[in-house]
Order: structure tokens, then sequence, then C-alpha cells
């Protein structure tokens, strides 16, 4: 480790609470709640590989390649449902789209 | 000790990126901040021994997800920060007031710790890493692949155009080009 586990901990914890206070304040954005979502889950990645390389084990390495694949396929269909929702109202808005039909 | 000095440099651009991307108010200008932080977390990956995350990670995350987004906020033109959606500074303050709290408990936790003893142990090399991955999470692999295929199904199915008008007018053609005409 070049580093303790420490100081990677607090980087990553500082990454993950920066990205869920840009969840909280652009909550009337759709992108750049997308974007505060990445940061977190960015985060968490740099948790599994600290880990992994702390105790030796490569099980962090998978997690993190896991975390990657399902990153991709949620941010795929989550700007696939982007594209859908500002075809029908021509707005990211959130606030817009409070209402259920059905 | 050249490693951790690179560390350090890394981690506070990582962070600078992060804290530039969700204060900056033009989109795709955050996503080029993000895009630097994304490249830094990779070195970092990089000095934790775990070359595999760090080529992901540069190639899925900063080349792939990343232009992802700016395809789509280039496509709905969404890069107007005068008429986009930026939140006022009243909406800042639950946000500073949760991370506060937030980090302020993480730093009380790492400081009431002592701190672990820093082992070496040996590096993964990257034929361990794939025989333990295909091996023994044989089955993950298979359920992320499903999972990838289910989210190509989704998007087609959402970013499809909507289907009632472009087939009813043709067989209105078919039938009686001249009033179709008239109408």
């Amino acid at each position: 480790m070049i580093v303790p586990l420490e100081q990677i901990l607090i980087l990553a914890g500082l990454l993950f609470f920066i990205g869920m206070g840009g969840l909280l304040a652009w909550r009337a954005n759709l992108i750049m709640m997308l974007v505060c979502i990445e940061i977190m889950l960015n985060a968490v990645m740099l948790v599994f590989v600290a880990g992994s390389a702390q105790w030796g084990d490569p099980d962090g390495q998978l997690f993190a390649i896991f975390i990657m694949a399902l990153t991709s396929a949620e941010v795929s269909l989550a700007l696939a449902m982007v594209v859908y929702l500002h075809r029908r109202r021509k707005t990211v808005n959130t606030d817009l789209f409070s209402e259920m039909r059905g | 000790m050249i490693e951790q000095t690179i560390f350090y440099i890394l981690a506070a651009v990582a962070l600078a990126g992060t804290l530039l991307a969700i204060t900056e108010k033009h989109p795709v200008h955050a996503i080029m901040y993000l895009v630097t932080s994304l490249f830094s977390m990779a070195v970092i990956f990089y000095l934790l021994m775990a070359p595999l995350v760090a080529v992901f990670e540069v190639i899925l995350y900063a080349g792939a997800i990343m232009v992802l987004f700016l395809f789509v906020i280039m496509m709905l033109d969404l890069g107007h920060p005068e008429k986009g959606i930026s939140p006022h500074w009243k909406e800042w303050l639950p946000a500073l007031l949760l991370s506060g709290i937030s980090i302020t408990s993480l730093a009380a936790i790492i400081v009431s710790r002592h701190a672990t003893v820093s082992v070496c142990p040996a590096a993964q090399p990257i034929r361990e890493v794939a025989r333990r991955l295909f091996q023994e999470h044989g089955m993950a692999v298979e359920l992320v692949s499903l999972q990838l295929l289910f989210a190509l199904v989704g998007a087609l199915y959402l970013g499809k155009a909507p289907s009632p008008p472009t087939t009813l007018p043709e067989k209105e053609v078919v039938k009686s080009p001249g009033e179709g005409v008239t109408l």
C-alpha cells in the first residue's frame, strides 16, 4: 500500500459526500442527478479497490468491475428515459414529472 | 516517497474536479471536469495495484459513459445554462448541511481509531484476477451480461419513435389517394 487505508477511505468518503450533496442540490435537473450518482458509484469503487490492495485479494477488483458494468447498463437505460421524457415535455425538469397516469 | 506524493496530488485533482463539476452551471463543462477527476481516479487505481480497473475506468467511464452524457446533452440541446435548471443558493443549504454532518462524523470516526499497519501484499497479476473472475464468479458474469442485454432492450424500447402516426396515413393514401390530397 502506498498510503494507509484510512487516507484512501477519507478520499472515498469525501467524494461520496460531495456526490450526495450535489444530488440533493441538483434535484431539479435530471442530467446532473445522474452525474452525481456516477460520482458516488466511483467513490464506492475506490473503496473496493483499496480493500483489495490492503488484503491482497482480487475479489475487490472484481466487484469494482461488476459495479462498472452495472453502471453502464444503468446509465444507458436512464439516458434513454431522459430522451423519452424530453420528447414528451421538452424539458428535463423533474418538478414537471411529478404526476402519474393510470 | 514519490508514490505518496503522486497520490496526494491525484487526490487533490480528483476532489477539485468533482467539486467544480457539481458547482458548474454549464452541463458540458461539468462533464469535462468530471472526466478530469475520473482520469486522476484511474491513476489512483493503478497506484493501488489494480491495472485492470484503471484501464476499464478510462475506457468505460471516461470514454463511454461520459461521452454518452455529452451525446445526450448535445442531442437534446440542454447546454444552455441561462435557460437551464440550476439550483438556487437556498437549495444548496440542505445539501451542505447533510454533507457537513457526514464529513464531520467520518473525520470523528477516523481520528478516534488507531492507524492500521500498512502491510504490503504481493500484487495480483491479471492472470490470477481473470481466473478468479471466470472460475469462481462465472454466474455473476452471466448475470451481468443478461442485465446488459435487458438494458439494451429497454433502451431500444424507450428510444423508438412513437408508432401510431407512421402507420395510419399510409393506408389512407393507398385506399384513396385523391381524398387524401384534398383532406
